[in-house]
Order: structure tokens, then sequence, then C-alpha cells
């Protein structure tokens, strides 16, 4: 076994090394990345001549664990990809089951889906915007984001059980109805958060100090960001317009208006200001829906053993972090031959060395928090 | 009651050993103080932390957590030193007792009462902006002998941001000795009594406390200028590697920094013991009550900046002190010669 | 564009004649830019005009149009597609390695952001023990990282990849996990 110095030092000598350069290992544990991405910088004093991530450090194979599982089992599999926004992860695979079996679930789980999609999505915001702030040093907005994130959480709480890794949708509509105080207390949410998204403005985003330290920083540009395969809020920051909820809606995302918040300026404030647009946005969806939850039946039964026709499934849906595809590959039997999961992490993380070169390490750390990087979607 | 001290020490001692045992005791007296000072400072501000961001804190511990940081304390002593292979063992040990004593030895001049001053020295404030620069040897020490490159990145940018703002703490407390013409801080205190200098020294003076808040905090390495620790940047910077009692140095010395920079701006501003319109003139013991109240309010004035802001980035850093501090500060010195030049300051 | 154009405008890149030598692909591809307008015409009146050996169409079992395509025609369709101006796929979402059983393979999937069009492109090998395929990293920059990815867990290695290196595993790793025939009696579960 090679030490980990050791395994450094080729990697050393690979690049044109200069002699002012040195090499610094940030993570896999470290206050930045966000769980165990390691990223390894080439680092001129201050300012960032290459970064390099290292993966792999909770990989724990969920596709090849998926084929060997039910469709019903996978799903709960998902959760642990993007915990922050595992209901809509359920969601993907859910809906390519019900693509492939050509199923039509009720409106009532279309339109509770959407609901609990959406507040999924501010709920992941929240915790980014509270994050992001304390990689900038702002250390207050961690609780702010954190208050308003807990609302959502007990209303996830009181319906399915569970508060981050839900399991609420199954092949076929939801594990149960919704819990009648849902409606009440998310219009409650609703009311309260459209009070907070301005304080959120007034502590961090009109910050003098923010300003400067976002603006300019991390740019990518429309052409960059489509050829990385760019998703999400990052993409949108770039002006290249990509909701998944808008070109291709799913659930009942096409009964809804909603803009899709675009940004051109390409730099970490345009994805910041993205991303708090979308929650904006996230409220106007639910409040479309929340007063007309069609009655009906929240599923629709299924065969105990699903098998999918022989064929090839992909669906797309549009997590808190960018573009979730997923991809079954069927051969009639109860097991998928071979599952995919198209996560946005994994892509966005691929351009961080791309816009990250070139400035110090405190704008790398700031950019890396505008791309919102979760590492176990990163790793599945 | 220092002179009946006095006496019954010289009764069976001899002068030098009188003195010498005195300032042993004093020192002993100012330790015991401020060790505990700085505890209940890391108590207050964990408070005004938690207030800032809607928690309660601690408050498990003694009543409301008052012995919160007395159990924190015991559990630093009581832990294991480690630190890193091949690190430079005499500096690395050295670094902590540079910071901690360079703190220790700025309280010793500063005038709590008219009677309860340890040090009168003539060069007062000289020595007070003199001392203060030391602790950053002990910064530099930390993260040079460290091993670490966050160390080293963390140090190097200590030693970049507390020379540039050495500048602006300098010029600025400079500009105010031209209303004082004198260093003493006594005297410095005893021109207060027309009116404090913020208010003699009217506009200028506030502009030069501006400055001297912002260049006090980034002295002190707090946020929005902690750049050395800048946790979410380099793990903890400079002090990464260092644990239990040595680590408790620098956190101590850190907090009395922040007291020994909103004391300074007490004294020379604010009419350190002085209280606002002569209300308690006549029982010169609440002269301590003022002091530590002005001073607690600057300090928490720097709590405010630290859990609202972001931290600058490094350039940004350097950007404010050499472009905007420095040529405001070097144009208001002048204002000021103009102003106690022409008369033009505010008596009561 | 809808798959029946899609499918007519990809085949005239690859015309029937008999000659079917690689080096006259690669030179249509550099004319059928600007000629594709008129060849376009020409192809459309000869539907057979496609050449099976080098690529084949389906729409089978998938909601998407597939391109089946031969490894060596790889690189020049892929530049093909994401340049011509008339498919304009410039947004590769989806990059996965097979594992058919006998056969090794990488799918495509690509949308053109301009006309929001959508195709699956295949391609195999059957060599189980050293399968290359040319690398489109410099088409999409985003294959860097799916073909690591790729490289990691299938063992397919990329021709002209700027880093290829395993990304996930472990340098010592043995083996390519996703692969069907992989085996760990430590820590797979097989059912």
């Amino acid at each position: 076994m090679k030490t980990e110095a050791e395994k450094i030092a080729p990697t050393a000598t690979n690049i044109n090394f200069k002699s002012e350069e040195y090499f610094v290992n940030m993570g896999p544990q470290h206050p930045a990345t966000h769980g165990v991405l390691r990223l390894l910088l080439t680092i001129d004093g201050e300012i960032i001549k290459k970064v390099e991530p290292d993966l792999g450090y909770i990989h724990r194979s969920i596709e090849k664990m998926c084929e060997r599982n039910s469709y019903q089992q996978i799903v709960h599999l998902t959760d642990r990809m993007d915990y922050l926004s595992s209901h809509i992860n359920n969601e993907a695979v859910c809906l390519t089951v019900e693509k492939a079996l050509q199923l039509e679930v009720p409106d009532r789980v279309k339109v509770i889906r959407t609901i609990i999609g959406e507040l999924t999505r501010i709920a992941s915001h929240c915790l980014w915007w509270g994050v992001m702030g304390m990689d900038v040093g702002a250390l207050t907005t961690y609780f702010y984001g954190f208050r308003d994130r807990e609302m959502i959480n007990d209303i996830f709480e009181e319906t399915c059980g569970a508060r981050l890794t839900m399991n609420y949708n199954i092949p076929g509509g939801l594990m149960w109805d919704i819990h009648p105080n849902f409606v009440k207390r998310t219009k409650e949410f609703v009311a309260h958060f459209k009070t907070k998204i301005p304080e959120y403005d007034r502590l961090l985003t009109g910050n003098i100090i923010f300003q400067k330290r976002m603006k300019g920083v991390g740019i990518l540009s429309k052409e960059d960001a489509i050829s990385f395969g760019a998703s999400g809020p990052v993409a949108r920051g770039s002006g290249y317009s990509c909701d998944v909820r808008k070109h291709h809606p799913y659930s009942a995302l096409d009964k809804v208006t909603f803009n899709e918040a675009l940004k051109t300026e390409g730099d970490s404030l345009a994805r910041y200001q993205v991303r708090i647009q979308e929650m904006w946005e996230s409220l106007s969806i639910i409040e479309q829906l929340i007063d007309n939850i069609p009655e009906g039946d929240y599923k629709v039964a299924t065969n105990t053993v699903i098998k999918l026709p022989k064929g090839e499934y992909y669906q797309k849906v549009e997590t808190a972090r960018g573009e979730l595809g997923v991809y079954i590959v069927s051969t009639g039997t109860k097991n998928p031959y071979r599952v995919k999961f198209r996560s946005p992490g994994f892509s966005n993380i691929s351009l961080l060395n791309h816009i990250a070169v070139g400035g110090k390490i405190g704008d790398l750390v700031a950019t890396m928090a505008t791309l919102d990087i979760v590492v176990p979607d990163i790793d599945r | 009651m220092t002179k009946s001290i006095h006496q019954w020490l010289l009764s069976f001692m001899s002068e030098t050993a009188t003195s010498i045992t005195e300032m042993v005791l004093i020192a002993l007296v100012y330790l015991a103080i401020f060790a505990v000072a700085g505890l209940y400072l890391v108590l207050l501000e964990r408070r005004v932390a938690a207030w800032f961001q809607l928690r309660i804190g601690p408050n498990r511990v003694g009543f409301q957590g008052l012995l919160q940081t007395m159990a924190d304390a015991l559990k630093l002593v009581s832990k294991e030193l480690t630190g890193t292979d091949r690190a430079d063992k005499f500096l690395y040990n050295l670094a902590p007792y540079f910071v901690i004593i360079s703190a220790l030895m700025a309280l010793s001049v500063f005038p709590f009462t008219q009677e309860l001053q340890a040090f009168d020295i003539n060069i007062g404030i000289f020595f007070l902006i003199a001392i203060s620069s030391i602790g950053v040897i002990g910064i530099l020490l930390g993260g040079w002998s460290s091993n670490n490159k966050f160390s080293l990145i963390g140090a190097m940018r200590s030693g970049v941001q507390t020379i540039s703002y050495e500048l602006s703490v300098g010029l600025s407390l400079l500009t105010m000795i031209l209303l004082t013409s004198s260093l003493q801080l006594s005297e410095i205190v005893e021109v207060q009594k027309n009116g404090w200098l913020i208010v003699q020294g009217h506009i200028p003076a506030i502009i030069a406390f501006m400055i001297y808040m912002i260049a006090g905090t980034a002295e002190t390495n707090r946020a929005p200028f902690d750049m050395v620790e800048a946790e979410s940047e380099l793990g903890a910077g400079f002090h990464t590697e260092y644990s239990g009692m040595k680590f408790a140095y620098f956190f101590l010395a850190e907090f009395i920094n922040m007291f020994i920079i909103s004391a300074i701006a007490t004294t020379v501003f604010f009419g350190a013991w002085l209280s606002p319109f002569g209300i308690t003139e006549s029982i010169p013991w609440l002269g301590v009550f003022w002091f530590l109240g002005k001073t607690l309010l600057l300090v928490l004035l720097m709590m405010w900046f630290r859990w609202t802001f972001p931290r600058l980035r490094v350039d940004q850093l350097l950007t404010l002190e050499w472009k905007y501090l420095l040529p405001i500060n070097l144009v208001n010195i002048v204002l000021m010669a103009l102003i106690v030049w022409l008369n033009l300051t505010i008596q009561l | 564009m809808n798959n029946n154009e899609l499918q007519e405008l990809i085949g005239s890149w690859f015309p029937n004649p008999e000659v079917t030598i690689a080096s006259v692909v690669v030179e249509e591809n550099q004319e059928s830019s600007d000629l594709s307008t008129e060849k376009n015409v020409e192809k459309i009146t000869a539907k057979e005009g496609i050449n099976p050996s080098l690529l084949s169409f389906t729409e089978e079992d998938s909601e998407f149009l597939t391109i089946l395509v031969k490894p060596e025609h790889l690189h020049s369709l892929m530049k093909q597609l994401k340049n011509n101006p008339k498919t304009q796929f410039d947004y590769l979402y989806c990059l996965t390695g097979m594992d058919w059983g006998k056969e090794l393979g990488v799918v495509y999937h690509l949308e053109s952001t301009v006309y929001r069009h959508q195709l699956v492109v295949k391609v195999n090998t059957e060599d189980r023990e050293n399968p290359v395929f040319d690398s489109v990293c410099d088409i999409w920059k985003t294959a860097e990282f799916h073909e690591r990815e790729v490289f990691d867990f299938f063992g397919i290695k990329f021709n002209n990849h700027p880093n290829l290196k395993y990304l996930f595993l472990t340098e010592e790793w043995e083996g390519y996990p996703l692969r069907k025939d992989y085996v760990d009696e430590v820590n797979m579960v097989i059912k």
C-alpha cells in the first residue's frame, strides 16, 4: 500500500509544476467541501492554478445495487443520493416506472407530488442559503435558513413520517394520503416565508462585502455551461434556459404558470440570485396548487411484482440542484438490467476547475458554495 | 490600600525586595482577573451570538450558563496536547506564549479609575501600539512551525494583515494625540475632563474613531477580517494544529485583544473612567464601572460585526487598507491639525 | 425536427455507395456541413441511402430515436451531430456505460438546446479485454468526467482522453464493479 503522500507525489510531477507552486489537499474533511469531497489544489501563493476533484469517498454504487432490487425498492435508494431533494429523486424513479408501465396516476397524486416537490426545493435552497453565508464568513445566515427549513420538515414529518429521506412516492402514487393539517400548515408556511425572503436579502444579498465577494467571480459562459452539461441554477445563472419543469413538464407542472429564473451574468452572484428567485417561483407554484388539490385516490393499484416491458426508459426531473435523469434498461424481468442516474452534481462539479482557476482560495470556496454540491449526489 | 500593603511589606523587607514583591503581586492579581474576564468574554460572545442567531446559547452550567466557560477551560486544561509530526517543536511551543503574554502586558497600562492603574508610563499609547503588534509574531511562529499548509497560509495572511492595519491603528490614534499633546494615558484622561475627545475633536475625531474600529477589528483578526482563521477556507488557520491549553491561549488572547482594542478606544475617545456629564464625579470608584461599561459596549459592537458581516477576501482586505483607510487617515490628521491650530475644538 | 427527419438527415451523412472506406466518410463529414441541404434532398429520394454496416436506426423499445454506430465512426458522427447547423446536439446530458452481457458499450443521450430535439447514440464493442472507444471530450467538455466514470466501472478506455485515470475508485482497485461478471464476495449481496 502506498501512503497518502506517495499517492499525491506522482500527480505533482504529472502537471507542469513550477517552483512557486504547491499542493494543498482540501478535504475530504474540510468545512467548505460540504461532505467528503476531496480537492487537490495547486496553488501559487493564494492563487488557484488547478483544482482536481477526487471523488468516491462516499460512493455506494447505488446503480449496481439497483440491478438486484425490485422497482419499489429502487425508490428508497434514491433518497440517499441527493438527500436534500429526496422527494424529487423518488418522484423521478416513480415517473420512469409509470412511464414504462403506461400508468396514468390520478390528478390528486400529481398535484401533491408537485407541491411537496416545490417545498423540497425551498427547503434545499434554505439550507444552501444558510451554508452559502457560512462559506463567505457570515455565520448567522445558517440559523435563519434552518429556522425556515424546519417548518417545511415539520410539514413533511406530519404527512409522511420522515423529515429528510421521505420515501413518500411509490410507483403508482403515494404511500399515504396527505395529513389533514397539510394544506393549513403549508399555507401558513407560504405566508411566513414570504416575509422571510426579504429578510434574507437584507441580511446577506445587499451586504456590500458579500456583493464584492460574489460579483464577477467564477464566471461561467453560456457556451461552457452547455458544454459542461451544467444544469439547474448553475446553468440558469449563465443564461442557459434548462428548467426541466418548463421544457419537459412532469406531474402537475404543466398546469401552473411560473417564470424560469434566468440571469445572464454567469458569475457567482447570478447563481445566487437565481436560487433566491427560484424560492419565489416555488412559492407561487405552491400557491396556485394548494387550494385546488383534486379529490380522488392517492394511488393506483400496481402488481405486487412490477415487471417493466423490455426497453429503455429515460425520465428527467428538476431537482433543487438541476437535472436528474433516470435511465432504466429493462429486459422484462422484475429487476432492472441497468439503472443510470444522471446526477446534476456530477456534471456541475466537473466545471469547478474551469471557473475557479485564477481566483483566490476564498473565491474557490465562495464559487463552490454557489454550485451547491451535495457529495452523495455526485458519488451515488 | 496599596500604601498600607507597601508599609507592611517594608516592615520586614528591603526596598528592592518590596518593589519586586509588589510587582509580582500586582501581576498575579491582573493575571487572575483577566484570565477570568477573558473567559467571561467568551461566554458573552456565545450568548451574543446566540441572540443574533435565534438561539438560546449556553444556559445549563451554573446560573444562566455562567460557569460554562469555566467548565470549558477545565476541559481544555485536561486535554492531551497533540501536535504534528516534524513540526518545529521549539517554535511551535513558543508561539502561544508570545500571543498571550503580549495580550496581558498591554492590560497593565489602562486607567480603570483615577487610582487603579498599574503603570502610568509617559509613552502609554506608544507602548500599547508596540505591544499589540508583538502578538502577530506568535501567530506567524505558530503557523510556520505547525508543518501544515493551511496554517502557513493563515500565518502569512496574518502577517500581511497586521502590518497593514497597524498603520491605521497608529495613525488614527495619532490624530487624537494632536488634541491631547501627550502620550501618557492619565494625561489623556485629564484632558477629557473638558469633554470626551470624540466630542472635542468632533468631525475628524469621529472619522478617526471609525477608522480605528475597523482597523482594530482587523488587528484582532476577527470577522469580517478573520482571514487568518477563515474556518470555511483554511479549517482553523494558524492554530489548526494546536490543542488543549495551547489552543486555549490563542483563543483567550483573541478575546483579551478585543478587550484591549475596545479599552484603548474607551480611553482615547470616550473619556476612560470619566462619567458622562460628570454625574458621578463625587464617587471616584464608580470609574471602574464606567470604564468597563464603555468598553463592553464597544466589545458588543465588535461582536455585532462578527455575527453580521461576511468575510472579505484577502486582496480586498489590502485594498481597503491601502487605498481607502490610509489616505483618509492622512487627510484626517491634517484636518485635525487645522482644527487644533485654529482652535475649533469643542470645549465643554 | 422530428425523428423521421433526423433519421433521414443523419443517414445522408453515411451514404450507401459500395466504397465504404473510413476516409470517405470523414471526407463526407467535412463537406456535408456546407452541402448538407443539397445532399439531404438527394438522399431523401433514396430511402435506403444509409449504409447499414456503418450505423443503424431504431425507435424500438425507446422514446428516442436511437443510432447504433460502429466504434470507428463514433467520433466523426458525434462531431457532425454537434456542429451541423441542422442538428446542433450541443448538450450531452447523459453518458452511460453498459454491459450488454456479450458486448460492452456506451450510450450517449444528446439534446439540442436550439431545437430541443433529442437523440440517443449507442456504440458497442465485443472486445471485453481491451475495449476502446474514441473520446468525445473535445466535443462536449462534460464527457471528461463521465468517461472517467465509465472507465472506473466498466474498464472502457477512451482514446485521446486528457486525464484518463480512476475517478471514484482507488488506484489499487481490481476489476470493474459495474460489469455483470464482477464478483466481490465480501461486499456484494447476491440474491
